[in-house]
């Protein structure tokens, strides 16, 4: 069993033969691990102490560390390692850990990164950031405590994260006097728990992070407890880059490298199984097919290579190929799909919206991708599935999603890098939720659009007409009806065929089963935005009246017209001017109560940033705007806006 | 124990190169213009030897950008040189005007020679060229608030950073996309340790400063540390007196300005023999650097939430 003196054996092979260390160190291989639990189990305390352990901490950083901790430790003047983690002033101040802190030591055997987890729940998406890279979890539990909330939710999360190793590291031990009854009682406890979600098998040990028992040597503390030491195990547990090599070749292309008209290459990581010069290739989505000539890297031509390395990869055909797209085995290649089962872990203060666009981010694949309102969600305490029409920051849960365009993908449990996705806010671009596609729900390729022999451009032709779309958004009272209707008469005059969609004729009807909610609304406007996609396919001017006040579904509805067909025309009338008409008595009601989600009194209202067409009600008439909106789309000179 | 590593399992060293060249090329893909911060210390030396690898046989698509305090090692002005030429890139240098104008120095103006040559010049380097992701050398090993940080960290218009609000970073995915005026540092070798970095160098023959290795050197003595005498006569304009000067056998552990730089007593005068000092000190590589004492245990935290890289 390795004991303290590996490290002192590791110090005399540095004094004594450099070269040979060197060699050691070099084919060393790598375990990354996170350390999770709920709030003071002591997680700081164990990664302090495995790093002192290892000889980590150098001399300077400890008489810093002894004189931090008589200053604001919290073990009573002792050393107390968790100041050696927890980095952030506020996390010093509060004596709590608020982001992943990463670090590093190493024994003998391996290199080790450990990723310390905030356990408190606003933090989630902090441990989820630090699980997705780990290939084993420590789960830390408070001996005194026992199996807590943190404990059940983080440890469900490993497990959804795809973690397959998981300690089970009952802590603080020598404050309850190294109790076998208390510790067996805890591992029980935990045992039932693990494998009611799924976790099949988990290594537990009695430990003290602080006192150091069954770190890097078994404790007399605890007769009863045979081994392994947290140390030994972590040095003897599998890492899975094996297992990754062993499935069929899969490398999603990052860059086309073209330095010159002679070189054409495919730069990637190497995702899943081995490559090598003669390998028969496919790429995906094409499905197009070639042979790969060469491996290139710097250090020369390699005859093999394989999952977790990153190369550049030469074809023997001129095929297209672009970033985004995956090389895979010819004779086995991933799913293609356009709607999926996907669990989410959703990461913003803002809930998911169903319905809205998200650009999903899966290897080097970006696409537009709309979520379903959610299937369930997942109480962590119980475990048991909810119904939920959305997911609020921190909530796990299972729903559908659907892309603009084909997605090369494998299940997450097959392949976290073809699995593994997140979703990005079209508008503030943040990362608001890490998901695990589960499996297709059907199978794009089977999807064929009717090939239309009356195209598009032969409607148009025969009305002697551009299609577009004019929608015009502002807040209720506006105007934007009175100018639509305006634009739409004097276009009617001039032999145009036109079409307004607005409330009236649209709430009644296709969308009647739609309430005011923020996911409805959306979702009526995404039905508005593709109706009008159809009657442009069939050559008409759509002119649209609806408030639609979120920028996303604007740029959603864009984003499905032909670009330069579409008009985003604002109605810009100042809310106490729209309140002060009040035409329809709405705004009366929305201030007295009566009328929830009103926008602009309780829902808010996005101004587009950039407009084609802009309306200032205060200084134009409803006849001079749609003179000039006239005169814009019928193309007899440029506005000016 | 029986030996784990089997021939279809990389070792962390080439998983750790493997990371740093995929990270690079994402933000090749990702980002309208990229630059490289190159301050010629040995994690640059590390950073652009895996640049070149990354995108062989083309150069890195990107120039290098040294945000320069004139106070740097001859000797790392001329690896700069030579590094530029032999890479193919472009490299730019960038001198703080108004530093230059005041004669801010190292001497006199201690923690203000930092923020302004190195700090703010570095935020008109980018906003002179319009750089909205900057590749940097840091490591999550370094220093306190350092491994706490993304691989992508966004900075705001200003260049802030918000430690409290990181966007998470989930698997190997990194979400480029950012709002108007908001710029990308992005950290390579954010997972490597300073031994990593030795054991690459030594494994690829990686060009660094010859002043990491030990050699008779002109030293003198200044509150409390020793330093090398690398360009005397503008010393002793600054100092206002003649230094007194030793020769002595001396190596860096870290390269900086010369004057913020301790030097270290040694004979190491081979990679290995480096290697070995640098394993059997008990001192942390920082701690010849006087930036990381300033403003208390804080001091790296809030040098980046100004925009220090």
């Amino acid at each position: 069993m390795p004991g303290t003196d590996v490290i002192y054996q590791t110090e005399a092979l540095i004094a004594e033969d450099i070269e040979a260390y060197l060699d050691l160190h070099q084919h060393k291989t790598m375990l990354r691990f996170i350390t999770c639990g709920s709030v003071d189990d002591g997680k700081s305390t164990l990664i302090g102490r495995l790093l002192y352990d290892s000889k980590m901490i150098f001399e300077d950083q400890l008489a810093a560390l002894e004189a931090d901790s008589k200053k604001v430790g919290t073990q009573g003047g002792e050393i107390d390692f968790a100041l050696l983690v927890d980095g952030l002033a506020a996390e010093r101040e509060q004596g709590i850990t608020i982001d992943v802190a990463y670090r590093f030591f190493s024994t003998e055997k391996r290199k080790f990164i450990v990723a310390d987890c905030p356990g408190h729940e606003q933090y989630t998406r902090n441990m989820v950031t630090g699980a997705s890279t780990a290939d084993l979890a420590v789960i830390l539990i408070d001996a005194r405590k026992g199996v807590l909330t943190q404990t059940r939710r983080h440890s469900y999360l490993a497990h959804l994260i795809g973690i397959r190793h998981v300690v089970l590291a009952v802590n603080k031990m020598d404050l309850i006097g190294y109790d076998q009854a208390k510790y067996d009682a805890i591992v029980a406890d935990y045992t039932a728990f693990a494998a009611s979600i799924g976790i099949a098998a988990f290594t537990a040990m009695p430990i003290s992070g602080f006192k150091g028992d069954n770190i890097t040597a078994l404790s007399s503390n605890t007769p009863w407890y045979s081994g392994p030491t947290l140390m030994g195990h972590l040095e003897a547990v599998e890492v899975n880059t094996s297992a990754e090599a062993a499935r069929p070749f899969r490398m999603p292309v990052q860059w086309v490298n073209r330095p010159n008209l002679d070189f054409r290459g495919f730069s990637g990581l190497i995702a899943n199984g081995t490559v090598k010069p003669g390998d028969a290739v496919r790429v995906l989505p094409s499905g197009k097919t070639s042979t790969v000539t060469r491996v290139v890297t710097l250090d020369g031509d390699l005859e093999v290579a394989g999952a977790g390395q990153s190369v550049t990869l030469c074809l023997a055909d001129e095929i297209d190929c672009s970033r985004g797209d995956v090389l895979a085995a010819a004779d086995a290649p991933p799913e293609v799909a356009d709607q999926f089962e996907a669990s989410l872990v959703w990461m913003a203060d803002e809930a998911m919206v169903p319905g809205r666009a998200y650009w999903l981010k899966l290897a080097a694949q970006t696409v537009s991708v709309t979520v379903s309102q959610p299937k369930y969600t997942n109480n962590v305490n119980t475990m048991e599935r909810l119904a939920a029409k959305t997911l609020e920051l921190n909530a796990i849960g299972v729903a559908e999603i659907t892309t603009d365009k084909p997605l090369v993908f494998e299940a997450y449990s097959d392949s976290r890098s073809l699995g593994g996705f997140i979703l990005i806010d079209k508008i503030s671009n943040a990362t608001v939720a890490a998901g695990m596609l589960n499996f297709s729900l059907r199978r794009a390729q089977n999807v064929h659009w009717q090939a239309l022999d009356v195209t598009r451009e032969a409607h148009a032709q025969l009305k002697g007409q551009s299609p577009a779309v004019l929608w015009f958004t502002g807040l209720s009272g506006s105007g934007k009806s009175t100018i639509a209707n305006l634009v739409e008469k004097k276009l009617h005059a001039l032999g145009k065929h036109t079409f307004l969609l607005d409330g009236d004729n649209v709430r009644h009807g296709l969308n009647k089963d739609l309430g005011f909610t923020e996911a409805d609304r959306i979702e009526n406007i995404r039905r508005v935005g593709e109706v009008a996609k159809l009657m442009t396919d069939a050559g008409l001017i759509v002119l649209t009246a609806f408030i639609s006040p979120f920028r996303a579904e604007r740029e959603m509805v864009r984003a499905l017209i032909p670009a330069g067909d579409f008009y985003e025309v604002f109605v810009d009338t100042p809310l106490e001017e729209a309140e002060r008409r009040d035409v329809k008595g709405l705004y009366k009601k929305a201030r007295s109560g009566a009328l929830k989600n009103f926008t602009g009194i309780d829902s808010p209202y996005e101004a587009p940033e950039s407009c084609e067409i802009r309306v200032d009600t205060l200084r134009e008439s409803p006849e001079d705007a749609a003179e000039r909106i006239v005169a814009l789309i019928t193309g007899e000179f440029m506005p000016v806006i | 124990m029986s030996d784990l590593t089997s021939k279809s399992t990389l070792t962390h060293i080439q998983r750790l190169e493997a990371e740093a060249i995929h990270i690079m090329r994402e933000v090749v893909a990702e980002a309208t213009n990229p630059v490289m911060l190159y301050s010629v210390g040995k994690d640059s030396a590390v950073m652009l030897h895996l640049a070149r690898k990354a995108f062989y046989p083309s150069p890195p698509p990107f120039p290098l950008l040294h945000v320069d305090t004139t106070w740097k090692f001859q000797e790392m002005y001329a690896l700069r040189e030579r590094m530029a030429t032999e890479s193919g890139m472009e490299l730019l240098v960038y001198q703080n005007p108004e530093a230059q104008e005041r004669g801010i120095n190292p001497f006199d103006h201690g923690a203000l020679h930092t923020d302004m040559w190195k700090t703010e010049g570095l935020k008109q380097a980018l906003d002179k060229w319009g750089f909205d992701a900057a590749f940097g050398g840091a490591r999550r090993d370094e220093e306190k608030s350092r491994a706490k940080e993304r691989i992508f960290s966004f900075r705001t218009a200003s260049h802030g950073w918000d430690p409290k609000n990181q966007r998470p970073e989930l698997w190997n995915i990194y979400n480029a996309r950012k709002n108007k005026g908001e710029s990308i540092r992005v950290f390579p070798i954010s997972n490597w340790t300073e031994l990593d970095i030795w054991q690459y160098i030594h494994l690829n023959d990686v060009p660094i400063v010859p002043l990491y290795f030990a050699a008779v050197r002109p030293t003198f003595e200044w509150e409390g540390g020793l330093f090398m005498a690398d360009d005397l006569p503008r010393l002793e304009k600054v100092l206002g007196y003649h230094p007194e000067i030793t020769e002595k056998s001396i190596r860096f552990r870290t390269l900086g300005c010369f004057p913020l730089t301790g030097a270290v007593e040694s004979t190491a005068s081979t990679l290995v023999e480096v290697i070995q000092e640098t394993l059997l000190t008990t001192t942390s590589e920082r701690q010849g650097r006087v930036i990381d004492k300033d403003a208390g245990g804080a001091g790296m935290e809030v040098k980046k939430q100004q925009g220090y890289f």
